[in-house]
């Protein structure tokens, strides 16, 4: 066999180097440079971030694929780049006066980030089953990290050690799928995979993509792999967890689609029926499992999970249209939850964080702002008009609609109807309730300039793209081209 | 003669006492060789199949997964350190605090 060196081509892998590099800088930073204060490290991480979303911006619609066919930027990828991208932006903002209230070292923090972000982009750009796994490892590991990063308190540790023991449990499913569908293939490569012939009638082939079909699922959220999600979302530290919920969620679900939509050829194997399936168990154990939830952060898990239940109809619906909804509903999802844990981040002083419904109780009252945000995001999260979930599910559910499965749509509108009531729970609370007695003693404080900023800026976007969804329909309509 | 199903077989073998491993035992550093033992199945999987396959991209995937292992390891080693220092105690079912 002889033996031929692929051409090395880095630009279209630029995405992912550049904020892996950010994260060296930052690392070099934080121990060569003296101070004892290094929140300045954030501006760096933010430049970095701001620069690879340039540089992916600049990918748009080039569709060139590097590194032997295993490095795709079709349109999906870069879209899903820049959603992770904003998501990690916001995240440096919030984490800011979150990590000088806690003591927390803020280098280590922003390298791990950076290099979570790095991994995502990884994923999203991947072609080959290889790089899903790599991209995938370069994510999760530092998120364990990240998830257990405020050492001395005891459910950000507990958070960490079972997020790495599911975690890791799951990617061994996840590499044993690829094994698998290496052996019935030849090739991981996913667009070599759907040119083998007969594969789908190999039940090497057919087991392997059931166990990669665990591994995604753990990442995203489906049941019955969701059970993680809520105890690991309220134990890490909030602004991981609004980074994981969105960002995760975006990087594997570009792969997810990529790998059902590319390497399995349509009408060679039906999984269809198994989304839909899985898409109705996740969308309704989800929402039902949030009703009765008294801690915000992990009502917010269970609501991701229902949200990963909606993302999967559009897979489901298949093709371009499936792909652009997708991608529209992975954007509106990622800037309405940062602006709702934004929000709660800024309901809290110090240390102290509220998070149980009976804490929350008159916050409008003292912190009108933080309230109205919090209000805003959770009323787009139900999909209520005018807000960006409302255009994201009435996109996905058109779809859905357009490709013939009217009853997963139903199933769908019903479940956020159901969705409604926990989303406004808190709302009513923050409202109509009499300020709870500790709010008195706590003098109000004044909430932090980035950490503002931020959840403007997430906020804004949420109400943006519920009223003018065009622009970024289109762009999502070039991605599914 | 051996063949590449005995191999494919023995490597499902491993990596069902190495899940069965993570399901029953309780003590997080038990857990954590199940998943390097899932972990080698795979390898054993990737390197059977490159051999019958008579493609070299199977044996070169083990190496990326033994670096994956190695740097599981050292994230996994830290977090069992850390929950030791903070409750001088790592039974999983004693880690309890998050549950609803």
């Amino acid at each position: 066999m002889p033996l031929t060196i692929p051409e090395i081509n880095l630009i279209p892998l630029l995405p992912a180097i550049i904020p892996a590099l950010t994260a060296m800088v930052v690392m070099l930073a934080d121990v060569l440079l003296p101070g004892k204060n290094k929140s300045w490290l954030a501006v760096v991480a933010l430049a970095g971030l701001a620069i690879a979303a340039l540089q992916t911006f600049s990918l748009y619609g080039t569709d060139a694929t590097a590194f032997n066919e295993s490095i795709t930027t079709g349109p999906l990828a870069v879209g899903v780049c820049l959603v992770v991208l904003m998501a990690a932006f916001i995240t440096v903002l919030l984490s800011i006066d979150y990590l000088n209230a806690r003591n927390l070292d803020s280098g280590e923090y922003l390298a791990l980030l950076l290099g979570a972000t790095s991994g995502m982009l990884l994923m999203a750009l991947a072609n080959d089953l290889i790089v899903i796994f790599l991209g995938l490892e370069l994510f999760s590991l530092p998120l364990y990290v990240l998830c257990a990063f405020w050492r001395t308190n005891n459910l950000s540790l507990e958070a960490g050690i079972k997020y790495f023991l599911l975690g890791s449990f799951s990617s061994a499913f996840f590499l044993y799928g690829i094994a698998l569908i290496y052996g019935a293939t030849a090739s991981t490569n996913l667009s070599a995979i759907a040119t083998t012939a007969n594969a789908a009638t190999n039940p090497l082939f057919i087991m392997g993509v059931a166990l990669l079909l665990v591994g995604f699922g753990f990442k995203v959220g489906l049941v019955p792999f969701q059970w993680w999600m809520p105890d690991v979302y309220e134990g890490a530290p909030t602004p991981i967890t609004g980074f994981m919920s969105v960002a995760t969620k975006a990087a594997a679900f570009a792969a997810l689609f990529r790998t059902f939509l590319v390497a399995i050829p349509p009408g060679t194997l039906d999984w269809q029926f198994v989304m839909a399936l899985l898409a109705v168990v996740t969308m309704t154990v989800g929402n039902i499992a949030a009703l009765t939830q008294t801690n915000i952060k992990r009502m917010l898990a269970y609501s991701s999970i229902a949200h990963a239940g909606y993302i999967l109809i559009a897979l489901v619906a298949g093709g371009e249209a499936g792909a652009e909804a997708a991608l529209f509903y992975l954007a509106a999802y990622a800037v309405m939850n940062l602006a709702a844990f934004g929000a709660v981040l800024a309901l809290g002083h110090g240390e102290r964080e509220r998070l149980t419904m009976s804490e929350l109780a008159g916050a409008a009252q003292v912190k009108p702002w933080a309230a109205a945000a919090l209000a805003i995001s959770l009323l787009s999260l139900s999909g209520f008009p005018p807000f960006a979930g409302f255009v994201a599910k009435f996109f996905v559910f058109g779809t859905a609609v357009n490709s013939g499965y009217t009853w997963l749509a139903v199933v769908g509108a019903l479940n956020s109807l159901v969705s409604v009531y926990y989303y406004l729970g808190p709302v009513i609370r923050m409202y109509m309730s009499p300020p709870a007695e500790d709010w008195k003693q706590e003098a109000v404080s004044r909430i932090p300039a980035a950490l503002a900023f931020a959840v403007i800026v997430a906020v804004v976007l949420t109400v943006g793209m519920g009223f003018f969804p065009g622009g970024v329909i289109q762009f999502a309509q070039a991605a599914g081209r | 003669m051996l063949t590449v199903t005995h191999y494919t077989v023995l490597s499902a073998i491993l990596f069902s006492i190495g899940a069965l491993a993570v399901l029953i035992r309780r003590n997080p550093l038990i857990m954590f060789m199940g998943i390097e033992l899932m972990l080698n199945a795979v390898n054993l999987a990737f390197v059977a199949f490159a051999r019958y396959l008579n493609n070299m991209d199977g044996q070169v995937f083990v190496f990326i997964v033994l670096t994956v292992a190695a740097a599981e390891v050292a994230v996994g080693l830290a977090l069992v350190v850390a929950i030791f220092r903070a409750r001088e105690n790592v039974d999983v079912d004693e880690i309890d605090a998050l549950k609803g």
